[in-house]
């Protein structure tokens, strides 16, 4: 009975498979210092930010992979990948008439608006979309209504161009180029990204968001994100990805800094579908990711919220570093893995101002043969008085052949700190799945119904758009995975 | 509407159900009382489908089908319902959502439009009330966090919502204190008609105080042993089941 269901419905098909028929202007596979000055040129780069490429390759040649994330995957060959691919486009667009048809039908499949003028009815959502495809940002909607505020929500690769002091005084103020091997990497390659500035006592009047696509065989995607409140503003800001089925891997290795003023708040969501390999295990993405946001004045407010349910491998931490005193980090988590898939994902709280508080929800569902840890610290340094922080890290597992793992840091250096966790591993019940059966829902349902339930805390954090698309997609991700 | 024949079940190779037979017809009210260990619960599992059970004999007509070839959800579409001894916990899904659900998969079945959301609420309200159950327990998690009496009250709260043919109340009134006994005692009253049966499965007689049956039958041993009248129950109180065990020369 279980089998029959189980082999019914795992051969439901990873939606957003597809890949867009474009010409595009690549990069010959290989990294070496010819590429980065090919990619810093194509880009039109200032002097600086090739500078800045070529100090980032030169520590992380010195690197090692990291290996302490409980994930087992083939070492990438990154002489065998390409790092810049670029969808050829005639010309500058004027307006969205002149888009490429084959880019318009992506749009549409990925069900993503990028159509401005239907906000004029005032009855259809108002999200500015910023759509990344391999290397490059294709297009970025509401960005003139959005600069009448003095927001500024461009492509990475503008934000070099037009507004240099600022992508100067904050990149890599966060993320160093040496944090990490990815993030060396990325420092070294990245092509594109969004860039996403709110000035002071503005509060954005829209979602803003971002859509990564990998789209191009061979090539990998390295992005970078940088979101500026300053003081008094607030912006919400969500990210979608998706990518091909093909049955090699391919490495997506982002970055995103954000950083705080005094009282602001930034809201940062993610829905994280990029193509999670079969069922076999085959293909998939490398998700290696490092996003980190800081507190960096009093009363600033950072939240992260994710749903992750796709991904071959998913290596990724938002963290909030809490300088400003009565600063609030928060970190909201659903990460799904079935199949093979492997996820370690957790995040880092790290208390440095006083009266900081942090709150760290994590929902781990654990299907197929797959394997799902939580990986947290929650660091409250000395002279952090009255830090709080809360964390509740729960496991959910169907089947019995999945993993779930929990890896809770914790760190006080200051004796008037309260950290309280709370972890619970729990399984699918026969007894909830037969209760349901009892009152006429079948299966799949139930199944459906018991999970969003479960993941209620955090999607409850997600706007309205994405949390519906959310629930859906942890239904079909975890179809056919408990019989 | 309900017919058992010759019901053998067991569960990991041991036979429980050795031999049922029983016959129940719309508007009747049935009582099944037995010792502990009879097969009490084991028949209501069976009837409703949970997977652990094997049938290895005999068959049960519900409505002139075939009751034991269904999955455990048509069984329900189809108007037979459970009342658990144990209701389960569903965090963070509320009642209204879970009904809402279920009424709608019903209606599927039936090939039925979803409820209209008012009608949906009239009834919700409707039913509330008959059960005296606390509105806020409605937009609760299901049975998250309820008393025992809670639970046991909002399971006939759902079978008042899922208006089902049969309904079978396992061991509804253990746990309970005297007014919930009577409030779910009047709440199955009054959902009684002549459309619909129900099977009262007990330990103890003092819910038929309540709930006054038309049959009572003794099981005993995987076996229905003796039926009778609602009389045999208070003969049943009083004499205790030694008697039972005596007369079946156990």
């Amino acid at each position: 009975m279980a089998n029959e269901i189980l082999a019914e419905q795992i051969s439901k098909e990873y939606e957003y498979g597809f890949v867009t028929d474009i010409e595009s202007d690549n990069l010959p596979k290989g990294l070496n210092e010819g590429v980065i000055r090919l990619i810093s040129n194509k880009k039109n780069e200032p002097e600086w930010m090739l500078e800045y490429r070529l100090k980032a390759y030169g520590h992380w040649l010195t690197m090692e992979e990291p290996h302490w994330a409980h994930v087992s995957y083939p070492k990438p060959d990154f002489q065998n990948i390409i790092y810049y691919s670029v969808p050829k486009q005639k010309k500058q667009l004027n307006s969205l008439d002149e888009v490429d048809p084959e880019l318009l039908k992506t749009y549409e499949k990925l069900g993503i608006s990028m159509e401005e003028q239907k906000r004029l009815s005032g009855v259809e959502s108002r999200i500015a979309v910023d759509f990344v495809m391999d290397s490059v940002s294709v297009k970025t909607t509401f960005k003139e209504t959005l600069a009448e505020k003095g927001i500024i929500f461009c492509s990475f690769g503008e934000a070099v161009q037009e507004h240099p002091e600022l992508v100067k005084k904050y990149m890599s103020s966060v993320v160093p180029y040496t944090d990490n091997f990815y993030a060396a990497l990325n420092s070294a390659v990245f092509t594109d990204g969004s860039f996403c500035y709110i000035p002071k006592g503005v509060r954005c009047p829209m979602e803003l968001s971002t859509y990564f696509r990998i789209n191009s065989a061979g090539t990998g995607q390295f992005e970078r994100t940088l979101i500026v409140a300053d003081e008094d503003s607030y912006v919400s800001y969500l990210e979608g990805c998706t990518a091909p089925m093909r049955d090699e891997n391919q490495l997506h290795a982002a970055v995103v800094e954000i950083v705080a003023h005094k009282n602001a708040e930034v809201k940062y969501s993610t829905v994280q579908n990029w193509y999670p390999g079969d069922r076999e295990g085959k293909g998939g993405i490398f998700n290696f990711v490092t996003k980190r946001g800081i507190c960096l004045e009093d009363n600033s407010k950072i939240s992260w919220t994710q749903v992750e349910t796709g991904s071959a491998v998913t290596w990724k931490y938002p963290s909030v570093i809490l300088k400003g005193d009565n600063s609030v980090g928060e970190f909201y988590s659903v990460a799904v893995t079935n199949n093979y898939q492997q996820a370690d994902t957790g995040t880092k709280m790290m208390h440095l101002g006083k009266n900081t508080r942090s709150t760290i929800i994590s929902k781990g569902i654990s299907a197929g043969f797959s394997n799902n840890s939580y990986r947290g610290l929650v660091r409250i340094s000395k002279g952090a008085t009255n830090a709080r922080n809360f964390s509740q890290c729960d496991s959910l597992l169907m089947g019995d052949k999945c993993g779930a793992h929990t890896y809770p840091y914790i760190e006080i250096k200051d004796k008037s700190g309260i950290v309280e966790h709370e972890a619970t591993t729990s399984k699918i019940g026969e007894d909830q799945l037969f209760y349901c059966k009892s009152r006429g829902i079948d299966n799949e349902k139930a199944i459906g119904l018991i999970v969003n339930g479960y993941c209620k805390e955090v999607l409850n954090k997600l706007p309205m758009e994405f949390a519906v698309e959310a629930q859906k997609l942890l239904a079909v991700s975890l179809e056919g995975s408990v019989g | 509407m309900l017919s058992i024949k010759n019901l053998h079940a067991s569960i990991g190779g041991k036979e429980i159900l050795k031999g049922i037979n029983l016959e129940v017809k719309a508007g009747e009210v049935h009582a099944i009382m037995g010792p502990n260990g009879s097969g009490k619960s084991t028949l209501s599992a069976v009837l409703a489908g949970r997977e652990e059970y094997e049938v290895t004999e005999g068959e049960v007509i519900f409505n002139g089908k075939n009751l034991l070839e269904m999955s455990p959800e048509d069984r329900a579409r189809e108007g037979v319902f459970l009342a658990f001894q144990y209701p389960v916990e569903i965090p963070g899904v509320s009642n209204v959502n879970f009904l809402k659900t279920a009424i709608n998969e019903i209606r599927a079945y039936k090939g039925l439009e979803p409820m209209e959301a008012k009608d949906f609420l009239i009834r919700l309200k409707e039913k509330q009330k008959l059960v005296e159950l606390d509105g806020k327990l409605t937009n609760r998690s299901v049975n998250e966090g309820f008393s025992g009496g809670e639970k046991k009250r909002n399971e006939i709260f759902q079978m008042a919502i899922l208006e089902p043919k049969l309904a079978i109340l396992d061991e509804t009134d253990s746990g309970l204190d005297i007014d919930a006994l009577r409030i779910v005692a009047n709440g199955v009253n009054k959902l009684k008609s002549k459309e619909n049966a129900t099977i009262v499965i007990t330990h103890y007689q003092r819910l038929l105080d309540y709930i006054i049956p038309d049959v009572v039958h003794i099981l005993y041993n995987g076996k229905i042993v003796k039926s009778g009248p609602k009389e045999l129950a208070l003969e049943l109180e009083e004499k205790g089941y030694d008697f039972i065990k005596e007369e079946v020369g156990a």
